[in-house]
């Protein structure tokens, strides 16, 4: 075993993976997660137009519009069909007969990306809670939530990731901030800083989403660990970022 | 390329150049976004009954689109040439290709007569381990767990020019006795140049 380390230096088994457990590519687990973020905009696109669908159904059955709902309930349907409509307007996009944004990818509403987000922290939850799970067996537990966010950044990050966070911040008082100067999902994006701010911002939101799931794994693992925890992950410039931690109970 | 020279080129590659992950990782992640898929893709008009053939459709997709991406990093790291013919594909595929990116390959067998189509056994498949399927009646007979790869083989197929048709026959999670995959060449892409182009 020693030997077989010695041949491979990148790729130190820490305590938590053994050596001889079966192994896969690590570009095959990051075209995974590339694939996640479209994933959960298609789907929650689908979702949102079967709700519509039921919406619209609802409105044009006779049978729940009886005499007396007759004027309350098609206009409040009406007002919540017609504000999603009127959002992406909104948001001012040049080109409003062609639907994409300045980097030329579908436009998502500040609803849709909320959804996004949603469904791709608790998809991360349940991974990040499964890998506690997995891989925390023969380890002390940890005693205090420092103890638990070293674990995450250390011993987590690396299976995942396979590099460690680079630099933990705390107040003491329940805010821990992780810092990874150079994010397996961001590392291959780039953002033009001189096609001007609009184009700046656009991509720094959607290279944004790409935090969603991780941030969720944090969430899922911490609870894992038993803390529960707010997580927002964030980035200001590629391929920096910054996971903000926040435990049940914390003051700022 | 001999078919024990392939091996062998999976082998050096897989040993030298993969950096590598734990595959429970891959394995966990994987079977959340299903049970995920499985969860929000529902039949129209009714509460929870899962749409089967929605979610293959969407894991297809999904490595249609990974398989356009991954097959840069698989000639990049293999450094392999243009294959002569469908059958020197088809080892590559299995002996190269599963060799470097989940450490596992798939026998080629079952060809047609006319050398279009083949059969990959997988004899065993990370993906689908410590797997069970949904016990509704309904998923052993329509859900195929491990779609996601014959979206990937298309994708990186038609990125070298093959269209490519791929799909599960059978899958151990089913209760079938092998896990088996169908390959089918449809045509090879043709460069096609831009009309009028001066």
């Amino acid at each position: 075993m020693s030997t077989t380390k010695a041949n491979q230096p990148q790729f130190q088994s820490i305590d938590t993976d053994d050596a001889h457990a079966p192994k896969f590519a690590a570009s095959a687990l990051d075209f995974l997660l590339i694939e996640l973020v479209p994933l959960a905009q298609r789907i929650t696109e689908q979702v949102q137009a079967r709700d519509q669908a039921l919406i619209d159904e609802y409105r044009r059955s006779k049978v729940f519009n009886g005499s007396n709902n007759d004027t309350t309930t098609p206009t409040m349907t009406e007002a919540a069909s017609e504000e999603p409509k009127k959002k992406p307007k909104k948001g001012a996009k040049p080109e409003p007969t062609e639907p994409t944004t300045t980097l030329g990818f579908p436009p998502t509403t500040p609803q849709t990306r909320e959804t996004m987000f949603w469904r791709l922290d608790s998809l991360g939850y349940r991974v990040g809670q499964g890998l506690v799970e997995r891989f925390s067996t023969g380890k002390p537990r940890p005693q205090t939530p420092l103890d638990a966010i070293k674990f995450i950044c250390k011993d987590l990050w690396t299976l995942v990731f396979r590099k460690q966070i680079d630099n933990l911040k705390t107040n003491h008082r329940g805010i821990f901030v992780l810092t990874d100067n150079r994010f397996q999902a961001l590392s291959r994006m780039s953002v033009n800083r001189r096609a001007g701010k609009e184009v700046v911002e656009e991509g720094l939101l959607r290279a944004g989403m790409y935090l969603y799931f991780p941030s969720g794994v944090i969430r899922g693992a911490l609870a894992g660990l038993g803390i529960e925890a707010t997580v927002t992950g964030e980035t200001a410039e590629i391929p920096t970022a910054t996971f903000q931690i926040k435990t049940k109970g914390a003051k700022v | 390329m001999a078919s024990s020279k392939v091996s062998r080129v999976g082998e050096e590659v897989w040993k030298s150049r993969i950096d590598k992950i734990n595959a429970e990782v891959v394995t966990l992640t994987y079977g959340t976004i299903v049970a995920q898929l499985c969860r929000d893709l529902i039949v129209p008009n009714t509460a929870s009954k899962t749409d089967y053939t929605a979610v293959n459709a969407e894991l297809d997709r999904m490595g249609y689109n990974m398989g356009l991406r991954l097959i840069e990093d698989f000639l990049a790291k293999s450094n392999t040439g243009q294959c002569t013919n469908f059958r020197e594909t088809a080892e590559i595929i299995s002996k190269v290709g599963f060799k470097v990116f989940m450490n596992i390959t798939p026998t080629v067998t079952n060809w047609s007569q006319d050398a279009k189509s083949f059969h990959l056994v997988f004899e065993e498949n990370p993906l689908a381990d410590f797997v069970e399927l949904p016990d509704d009646g309904r998923a052993q007979e329509e859900l195929w767990y491990s779609n996601i790869l014959c979206g990937v083989i298309r994708g990186a197929l038609e990125m070298v020019q093959m269209q490519a048709e791929a799909h599960f026959v059978s899958d151990v999670l089913r209760g079938n006795d092998t896990t088996e995959m169908r390959v089918t060449l449809v045509r090879f892409i043709e460069d096609e140049m831009p009309p009028d182009d001066e």
